[in-house]
């Protein structure tokens, strides 16, 4: 299992998505948040991606206002899981339209539906942006 | 409308949420909100579940609880509709916590959902089980997902194989029904099955050993050539990016590849072509690229030595090095570490690139950066590097300053060719940073000063100027008011001067003021002035000029709020005035420390954690109360009892030597008994357990108790004054000492065991007016446990009132105080009060009881306090 966990947070430092693989309790969430947002929120932008909390890696990457934080085992190839967060934005943009913090907010559920076509138990599942979204589109079609 | 009604929208929800100005009112809305959910949840009112389950997502993600919501989840789960069931499954993952029981409840869906003809639906419980699966589940489950990996539909196909990892991760018994359908995947063209399929392949790899033969018989070829179809395709949109098709995949492949040809030697060889064909020709200008260059490193530096791939390699590495992107510099620093167990030298050319790195701007390259140098640390270059990162030290951030010093006093430690050069880096690492360095790190510097005789006047005259730069830093200060307090002769004397220094003129009082300002500082801690406190004790009697000085300093103290100065004030200030004759040997030089013990004892620290709080039970803080005679070594209190301390980590036994245990424990045990009672006691107690017979007076009294009952009091009377009274007549087994005689009585008769009170009562205090006496039993089956009948008798002729009895016993044992029958004793043996007390003794066999009292009551309505020690308890309790 590489991705232990993905975040996505706003500038003020405000949790907008966050999926989990692994279990941790709701105290130890937010903690956690906390912790790695003021890390990674404190960090320039000539500085690299990735910050070492704890035991994992957290691989960064800033859009506008929204933060992308991918927290990863040790051994994971922090590069790739740059171009996954690139991959995840795209696919959203296929789907909303230059996606921003409030589309993400407002549609919390599709946004997961689209992670869990991304990524199950912290694996990567597809690659296609058409694949991802087809089951959604369908979705969106017949309701 | 009221926007807290149940219909609230979940747009409406988020902006009321959003429109908050501070968390108490975001937590007023989230609660109002709740109640609204759970008010529609008890109506069970379908309609508003799908709004209900997303509010609850988002309000979990704020981070509040919503295990209301679970059961909502489940009935949206068991409901026909697909869009009830994508939000019900969506917030199974979610909000659904590892509680077994509620698991339990969605295996039987999940079982329908698995054999659903929608394939969608299908997909979605493939998804939830492959991210909430517990073992039951997998066992239950393995049979469905193991039919789906065969499913027509590659969408199906590629939930099943992520949804096999985590079976076969639950459950690796299950791994090899797993085997042989997995290949089938290794070979498809849907790149979502193929990267599915080669993630399980490569989890069963690390499961089984018989899949990992397998597989690099019967796959790797296949494997091989998918790569290089993939390297080699042409330009397929779907997958591109940065004109590399599918990346992911790339890398995938060369993770599993890794695998099947770790500690293989042919299956390495076949795929090093591949190997050389990606770390060439792979475009490095993008994002997309490297990362593939970076997981073919990894490949190349973990399969079997091939000479060319691996020199391929390193260059990669070494072009990553010097990149401007901080991200591929990280990357690079991190192959580097594990290159080092490859190629050593290879990463040893590129020093100076990776010195460069540790003074970067940004932390996480800094922090990869030591790392690597401190691999790279041999002898040969310990002592540049060194110099490069204590230079750094100045100028390096705050939070970076710990990891350094770690770091460079580890180095330190493990490579100096030279003692001088060991002490110099250290105080140059103390006086930059000492509030960083760890007890353990200065405490083996003491134990290093201690060791070089010859050093010692050096080290005492550089700490003594370092510390008159300054005096901010906690742990310089402590290892330099030891070397004062320890080789003050030496700095005063410029004793043993090296040709490298230049003389300095330190006055007595120069010394003493240094220490001075050490104890009066409000910025060092307890520790460091207690340790100024003994230095300047030894100052005393080495400058005997500044003897009265000191004292006044010292006695300044006697009023200090903290209870450990105050008593070293009240202590020392008392062998200052009172005990000239005696001050010199007290405060002699310690003697040199064992470095071969302190490096032992600091390799097996583990174990010593859970002993150490025992030892410090048995230790007495500094010992310093015991006027009469005491030596050296019991000042310092270097195991002045039996006890041994071996097990005590390192840091504790320097911390003994320097008599600066602080622990609250032994603080009270030392302060209240050890001035009343004199020398003995505190000894007596701490090594009762070790020393058969220990003190004359009570031995006596063991034997005429213990005979009480059997002799007739003449003899009695004879044993007390052993040399005129012929033992054998009373040792059955004809042993001529008083010892066996004892041992005998013990172990050696049978029968009192047998009937239970197999001891004798003792009186075991007695004084002018009260006595007491212990009849002795043992709780049958537990020959741990003494039940103790006490009673107490009046001598005098006058009543005590307001009778209460106390006792306290050493760690391990353990008493029981029963209620007394009464509280008045009256006069002149009319009358007697009985106590039961229960002790039970962890060291049965190996220790004796022994027992501290203290009797009070009222005569004639004034407070009479009697205390004693039991320590003539029958051997063998």
């Amino acid at each position: 299992m590489g991705i232990r966990f993905i975040l996505m947070v706003n500038k003020q430092g405000q949790t907008r998505l966050a999926q989990y693989y692994e279990w941790l309790t709701l105290e130890e969430r937010r903690a956690l948040e906390g912790e790695i947002v003021r890390k990674c929120l404190a960090r320039t932008e000539q500085q690299c991606s990735f910050v070492e909390h704890r035991n994992y890696k957290i691989v960064y990457r800033r859009y506008a206002s929204l933060f992308f934080l991918v927290g990863v085992d040790n051994d994971e190839n922090e590069l790739a899981i740059l171009e996954f967060i690139h991959l995840l934005v795209e696919t959203m943009d296929r789907h909303f339209g230059n996606v921003c913090e409030l589309d993400i907010m407002f549609h919390l559920e599709k946004a997961h539906f689209m992670l869990e076509e991304m990524v199950m138990n912290g694996c990567i599942v597809e690659t296609s942006k058409s694949n991802i979204l087809s089951p959604i589109q369908l979705m969106d079609k017949t309701s | 409308m009221n926007p807290f009604s149940s219909g609230t929208r979940l747009r409406d929800m988020i902006r009321a949420i959003r429109a908050c100005k501070t968390a108490a009112e975001e937590r007023a809305v989230v609660r109002k909100e709740c109640a609204a959910i759970r008010a529609a949840i008890n109506e069970n009112d379908p309609d508003y579940r799908h709004r209900n389950l997303a509010k609850l997502m988002f309000i979990h993600m704020l981070g509040y609880p919503t295990h209301f919501g679970q059961m909502e989840c489940l009935k949206s789960i068991a409901s026909a509709g697909f869009p009830e069931k994508r939000i019900g499954y969506l917030g199974l993952m979610l909000l659904l916590d590892e509680r077994q029981e509620v698991l339990m409840l969605v295996t039987n869906s999940l079982k329908q959902d698995l054999n659903h003809t929608n394939q969608y639906i299908v997909g979605l419980a493939l998804c939830a089980l492959g991210n909430i699966c517990s073992a039951e589940m997998a066992r239950d489950l393995a049979p469905e997902v193991e039919r789906l990996l065969q499913f027509r539909d590659p969408n199906i196909r590629k939930k099943a194989a992520l949804c096999s990892v985590r079976i076969i991760k639950k459950v690796p018994d299950l791994a090899e029904n797993f085997i042989n359908p997995t290949a089938a995947l290794l070979k498809e063209k849907h790149h979502g099955v193929l990267i599915t399929g080669i993630q399980l392949c490569t989890d069963l790899c690390k499961a089984s050993t018989e899949a990992l033969e397998f597989y690099r018989k019967r796959c790797l070829e296949g494997l091989v050539k998918t790569l290089r179809d993939v390297v080699n395709s042409p330009y397929a949109p779907e997958y591109d990016i940065a004109g590399i098709t599918d990346p992911f995949l790339h890398i995938r492949l060369l993770r599993l590849l890794r695998v099947l040809g770790h500690g293989d030697a042919d299956a390495s060889d076949c795929m090093n072509d591949i190997l050389a064909q990606v770390a060439t020709k792979t475009e490095s200008n993008k994002n997309a690229g490297n990362a593939i260059l970076y997981e073919c490193v990894e490949t190349i530096m973990s399969i079997e030595d091939n000479g060319g791939l691996r020199v391929l390699a390193i260059n990669i590495l070494g072009r990553f090095l010097s990149n401007r992107d901080n991200n591929i510099r990280y990357v690079a620093l991190n192959m580097l570490m594990k290159a080092i167990a490859v190629d050593a030298q290879a990463v040893q050319r590129h020093r100076a690139t990776i010195l460069e790195c540790v003074k970067d701007s940004d932390a996480s390259i800094r922090k990869r950066a030591l790392e690597l140098v401190y691999l790279l640390v041999n002898e040969n270059n310990v002592k540049p590097l060194t110099k490069e990162l204590t230079e750094y030290l100045e100028v390096s951030d705050q939070e970076f300053k710990g990891d350094l010093t770690a770091k460079i006093c580890s180095i330190v430690e493990k490579f100096s060719p030279e003692k001088i050069w060991y002490i110099d880096q250290m105080l140059k690492v103390l006086s930059e940073a000492g509030n960083f360095v760890k007890d353990e790190v200065w405490h083996a510097l003491v134990v290093v000063i201690s060791n070089a005789s010859d050093l010692h006047g050096y080290t005492v005259r550089a700490f003594y100027r370092a510390l008159q730069a300054t005096a901010e830093q906690e742990s310089l200060v402590r290892v330099a008011v030891w070397c004062i307090g320890e080789y003050g002769d030496m700095l005063v004397n410029n004793v043993g001067m090296l040709n490298i220094e230049e003389p300095i003129t330190v006055t007595e009082s120069d010394a003493a003021d240094v220490v001075e300002v050490a104890i009066k500082s409000h910025n060092l801690d307890l520790t460091t002035k207690a340790m100024a406190m003994i230095a300047l004790l030894k100052l005393s009697s080495r400058f005997p000029s500044c003897s009265e000085r000191i004292k006044d300093i010292i006695v300044q103290h006697k009023g200090s709020l903290v209870l450990e100065l105050q008593q070293r004030s009240i202590e020392f200030n008392s062998i200052i005035a009172k005990h000239h004759n005696i001050r010199s040997a007290l405060v002699e030089r310690m003697p040199v420390l064992d470095e071969a013990t302190f490096i032992a004892r600091r390799a097996g620290s583990l174990p010593a954690a859970v002993s150490s709080s025992s030892g410090a039970s048995l230790n007495l803080p500094n010992g310093v109360a015991k006027p009469a005679a005491a030596p050296l070594m019991d000042l310092l209190d270097l195991s002045s009892d039996d006890a041994p301390a071996p097990s005590s980590s390192g840091g504790d036994f320097l911390q003994d030597l320097l008599g600066v245990d602080l622990s609250p424990a032994s603080v009270p045990s030392g302060t209240n008994q050890a001035p009343k009672a004199g020398t003995d006691v505190l000894l007596d107690l701490l090594s009762i357990g070790s020393s058969p017979v220990q003190s004359n007076p009570s031995t006596p009294d063991i034997l005429s108790s213990s005979l009480d009952n059997k002799m007739p009091i003449a003899t009695l009377d004879g044993l007390s004054s052993p040399p005129s009274v012929p033992v054998r007549s009373t040792s059955a087994g004809g042993a001529a000492s008083m010892m066996d005689l004892l041992d005998g009585f013990v172990s050696n008769s049978p029968k009192p065991e047998d009937n239970g009170s197999a001891y004798p009562s003792v009186v075991v205090f007695e004084s002018s007016s009260l006595r007491l006496t212990f009849n002795f039993s043992k709780a049958p089956g537990s020959p741990q446990t003494t039940l103790i009948e006490a009673t107490f008798t009046n001598l005098s002729p006058n009543v005590y009132t307001d009778f209460i009895f106390q006792a306290a016993v050493p760690k391990f044992l353990q008493l029981h105080l029963d209620p007394a029958s009464s509280n008045t004793l009256p006069a002149s043996g009319t009358g007697s009060v009985t106590q039961t007390l229960r002790v039970t003794n962890s060291q049965h066999g190996k220790k004796s009881l022994v027992m501290r009292i203290r009797i009070a009551y009222k005569l004639n309505n004034k407070d009479v306090l009697e205390e004693g020690q039991i320590s003539n308890f029958p051997r063998g309790l």
